[in-house]
């Protein structure tokens, strides 16, 4: 019997134990025309060797393709030492830590974390991790409109260069919840938000605006004058952002006179694996007088009774285990696990690593940039500063090329014409640090 | 056993090189105000530093893979290594998930895969996998039934019922989706309070949330006619999945009357707790609520897999992760299943059921109270010391932290919260019966010691890397950061 260990004598002894006749007996509160009939939908039992070759054959079937997608998750290296550490059985196989006499690993881990993304985004105070940044962001809006006690509007704007698919998980989040959460149209010429376009909301009462840097074009928008405009009109700001860029960028706590709001994004650059999708993780941090309206779990420094330094779960009065329908969310589970790769992660890449990593990205997109502005029917849309992703334009409709790169093994981008048929056959393109040259050399042959 | 923190490991100019690219020349176009002018505080330390450090933190954890772990309503079952193994393929780690469909064929098949053997295990008519939690399941799971009130123009049903045993995410959820909770009494023997059901129902009644076998570890005897009622008041009933463990194989929420369940897949499937998380909480729809399924599910046309999107779904609850949910958290749920397959499924049930019963019987047996004596365990039990904490001044908190000094990770304490000083016990199929008596072992060792020597018990853990911890101080002086000066 796979993972049961129990004997045929075990067996006996503890259903004499019970006073049972047999196993089936341990169910007889349940009615006999309930009791499922056999499962001939699931198929028998597989041996580990088995699955084993049925997953390596289902891998090799789907190959290693060349990825030039990014559009919020990113292919980055990851040092040997962090999914070798991860996944040991006490950090893999341990739950949150509830008890935390016997959790100091993992809570002392993520108080070291809280510490790390903090300085990172330039903000006071973390919570353990939200499940991804998408969803991070729903939980944002609804953070804001608990925060901002003097805005009654419950408006949110999120500019269309805020990334689609996180807008669109943000309005599945708090749909339920009379949010509006509006959309602002952006420059067709820079690919950025600009101070003119939220004018028109000025004197208006706003609860909070969102601003993704770089933004989901991977242009860099100009989020002083952007926060400055926010705060003077009363609005609190949401930050969207990568981590890894912020190794080189202007962390949200500097934007503008007084730094930012919340700052919410994905881990997942941050030594997690693409995975298909997931499991990423979500951060967020904020000021120090917001941290009760945060989601999530928070990690503390305390002592115990000798005095002796240790780590618990605080502030859980926040939370549904305790406060119920009252809660700040029904959040219960961070993603751990992904926090632990990218505590990791940021200790052995270090800040300066961090910038290396960031800086080698930008120089592999320009090499890549002006490669293939030398295709014929190829143009970059926008100029402008950028960070890992640049929209290219083309000539044919963008299905076409992605099928043509993909029969060579290329994933190619990521088509933006039906979010944003106003740019033309647009297409996103990443460019890590992970392509070389001839990986670019590749693309553009593929192009021709 | 301590381990300073990394940041005092570190010393400016060190570094593990190693790690980094190789630098370039080119620097960025970037202009400098955009640019960030003081380093985050991140360590220097070098990969060896790194390694022993993270490594020595492990240490301080207890986990399934080191020390029986039977808390109650966490399903901490064996997390078998094939599963990690085979989930972490280059290939499959290396997909993008906006990847061309035609590239990923393969990962999409164990994915529609997965899907259909949860449809047969629950007996539901459709499955999403993208929740990325229980909880966020539960999420999906009312929202897809206030969205079927109101695509039916039934809008005034705002109210979900939920017992009073219930987990708190369950009110939590009900709230985030914009409902009133509407609380219901457990009877003492353990069952729902049909009577105050009949009295609770009424037109404003979206649905019910139920756990069964319930928080209480019992079975809830009179499910069909619960479900009989909350229908015939125009209401439909979630079914969450904390407890699926209990019942694998044996009796399938679809067939009792459910119309929406959320699985959690680190519990019944046996992937990874992590330190709390990821989770994963894929949800399961009654022919009804099939068009409000939250995106992308995989479909199948011909042999060809693709992702269906709003374009299929136009009245779906919508997307509730940026991509495809806990991937990687799916794969090793799916290879657990192939590797138990059929017979597999009922066994869970089976053995989960008989450990909780054998340990329960001999709990009793040497003198512990069983909150509810009458009735079969289901996968977990519930004992309470309120007799100890009464004569002896001893609860359930002392109990708890005594069983970490005898190497037990401590039950749920405390929950659920309508049993006074209660310890909720889940000793999972995957562990053998001698460690089950060893367990019943130190329980009773740690009885001994509260009527002789009460102060050690109350003064627990004392073997562990720290005692008790001060959680008034850590809630009021705030140190959620580390900082450099102090």
């Amino acid at each position: 019997m796979p993972f049961i260990p129990h004997t045929p004598e075990d067996i006996q002894e503890m259903l004499s134990v019970i006073g049972a006749a047999n196993i089936d007996a341990l169910f007889d509160e349940i009615p006999a025309d309930l009791r499922a009939k056999p499962l001939v939908g699931i198929p028998e039992a597989m041996s580990e060797m088995a699955i084993g070759q049925l997953m390596q054959q289902r891998a090799v079937q789907d190959g290693r393709v060349l990825n030039f997608i990014g559009a919020g998750a990113y292919e980055h290296h990851i040092p040997a030492a962090v999914w070798a550490i991860v996944t040991r059985g006490e950090f893999y196989s341990a739950y949150t830590p509830y008890q935390a006499e016997a959790s100091q690993g993992t809570l002392q881990l993520l108080y070291q974390y809280q510490t790390m993304i903090a300085s990172l985004t330039g903000m006071e105070v973390s919570n353990a991790s939200l499940y991804d940044g998408a969803s991070a962001l729903g939980e944002a809006c609804l953070m804001a409109v608990r925060a901002h006690r003097k805005s009654k509007s419950l408006r949110i704007l999120i500019p269309n260069t805020v990334s689609p698919i996180y807008s669109k998980v943000a309005h599945a989040c708090v749909g339920h919840q009379r949010l509006s959460l509006e959309a602002v149209p952006f420059s067709k010429e820079s690919g950025t938000l600009s101070v003119a376009a939220l004018d028109a909301y000025k004197g208006q009462d706003i609860t909070a605006i969102v601003i993704q840097q770089p933004n989901f074009f991977g242009q860099l928008e100009d989020v002083d004058a952007l926060t400055d405009w926010a705060h003077a009109n009363g609005t609190m700001v949401i930050a969207v952002v990568n981590p890894l860029s912020l190794a080189i960028l202007k962390p949200p706590g500097q934007w503008g006179q007084k730094g930012v709001d919340i700052v919410v994004g994905d881990g997942q650059p941050m030594g997690v694996p693409l995975s298909g999708g997931g499991p990423y993780f979500g951060f967020m941090t904020t000021r120090m007088e917001y941290v009760r309206q945060m989601p999530g779990r928070i990690i503390g420094r305390t002592v115990d009774l000798e005095g002796k330094q240790g780590f618990t779960l605080t502030l859980q009065a926040r939370e549904q285990h305790i406060r119920r329908s009252k809660a700040t969310s029904n959040i219960c589970t961070n993603q751990g696990l992904l926090v632990t790769a990218a505590t990791i992660h940021m200790s052995l890449l270090g800040a300066e690593g961090l910038e290396d990593v960031a800086a080698t990205c930008c120089a592999r997109l320009d090499e890549f940039i002006a490669a293939v502005a030398k295709v014929p029917g190829v143009q970059v849309k926008f100029a402008g500063p950028r960070f890992h992703e640049a929209v290219l334009t083309f000539n044919r409709p963008i299905p076409q090329v992605l099928d043509a790169l993909a029969k060579q093994g290329i994933a190619g981008g990521y088509d933006l014409t039906p979010h944003y048929p106003e740019l033309g056959n647009a297409l996103l393109v990443c460019v890590t640090e992970t392509r070389t040259t001839a990986d670019i050399q590749k693309y553009v042959a593929a192009l021709l | 056993m301590t381990e300073k923190l990394i940041f005092e490991h570190s010393r400016p100019g060190r570094s593990a090189t190693a790690q980094r690219p190789h630098a370039v020349a080119a620097q960025s176009k970037i202009p400098s105000a955009l640019r960030r002018q003081t380093r985050p505080l991140l360590p220097e330390v070098s990969e060896l530093q790194a390694v022993r450090h993270f490594t020595r933190l492990s240490q301080l954890n207890f986990s399934i893979d080191t020390h029986f772990y039977p808390l109650g309503s966490c399903t901490m079952k064996y997390n078998p290594r094939a599963c990690n193994q085979y989930a972490m393929l280059p290939e499959l780690l290396g997909r993008h998930p906006l990847a061309p469909e035609s590239l990923g064929q393969g990962f999409m098949t164990c994915l529609f895969e997965l899907q259909e053997m949860l449809k047969e295990v629950t007996g539901m008519r459709g499955v999403s996998l993208t929740p990325m939690a229980g909880a966020q399941g539960e999420f999906a799971g009312v929202a897809m039934i206030r969205a079927y009130h109101h695509a039916r123009g039934d809008v005034q049903r705002d109210e979900i019922i939920v017992p009073d045993a219930a987990h708190g995410t369950n009110p939590a959820t009900a709230t985030m989706c914009g409902c009133k909770v509407v609380e219901i009494p457990s009877l003492s023997n353990g069952d729902i309070d049909v009577e105050a059901l009949k009295g609770a129902v009424g037109p404003k009644t979206a649905g019910i949330m139920l756990t069964n076998p319930s928080t209480l570890g019992v079975f809830e005897r009179r499910i069909v006619e619960v479900a009989q009622i909350v229908h015939k008041a125009g209401g439909l009933l979630y079914y969450d999945g904390a407890n699926l463990n209990a019942i694998l194989g044996k009796v399938r929420p679809g067939d009792m009357g459910f119309d929406v369940i959320h699985m959690n897949l680190h519990k019944t499937f046996s992937t990874p707790h992590g330190g709390g998380g990821p989770g994963s909480g894929a949800v399961g729809v009654s022919e009804r609520l099939l068009p409000f399924m939250p995106i992308p599910i995989v479909g199948k046309e011909g042999d060809k897999y693709r992702w269906l999107t709003e374009k299929d779904l136009p009245q779906s609850i919508g997307r509730l992760s940026a991509f495809m949910g806990n991937a990687g958290v799916l794969l090793r749920a799916y290879i657990y299943m192939r590797m138990l397959g059929r017979d597999g499924m009922h066994r869970v049930a089976e053995f989960a059921s008989l450990n909780a019963n054998y340990l329960s019987a001999r709990l009793q047996k040497a003198g512990f109270e069983a909150a509810y004596p009458s009735r079969r365990a289901s996968h977990e039990f519930i004992i309470t010391v309120k007799r100890q904490a009464r004569e002896l001044g001893v609860n359930a908190m002392d109990f708890a932290k005594r069983l970490l000094d005898y190497g037990y990770h401590a039950p749920t304490t405390y929950f659920p919260l309508l049993v006074p000083e209660c310890l909720l016990i889940e000793p999972t199929e995957t562990e053998a019966k001698q460690d089950l008596d060893a367990f019943v072992e130190a329980m009773i060792a740690i009885q001994r010691e509260a009527e002789t020597d009460a102060e050690k018990v109350k003064t627990a853990p004392h073997t562990l890397p720290v005692r008790r911890l001060d959680d008034v101080r850590a809630a009021k002086q705030l140190d959620l950061v580390w900082k450099a000066t102090g």
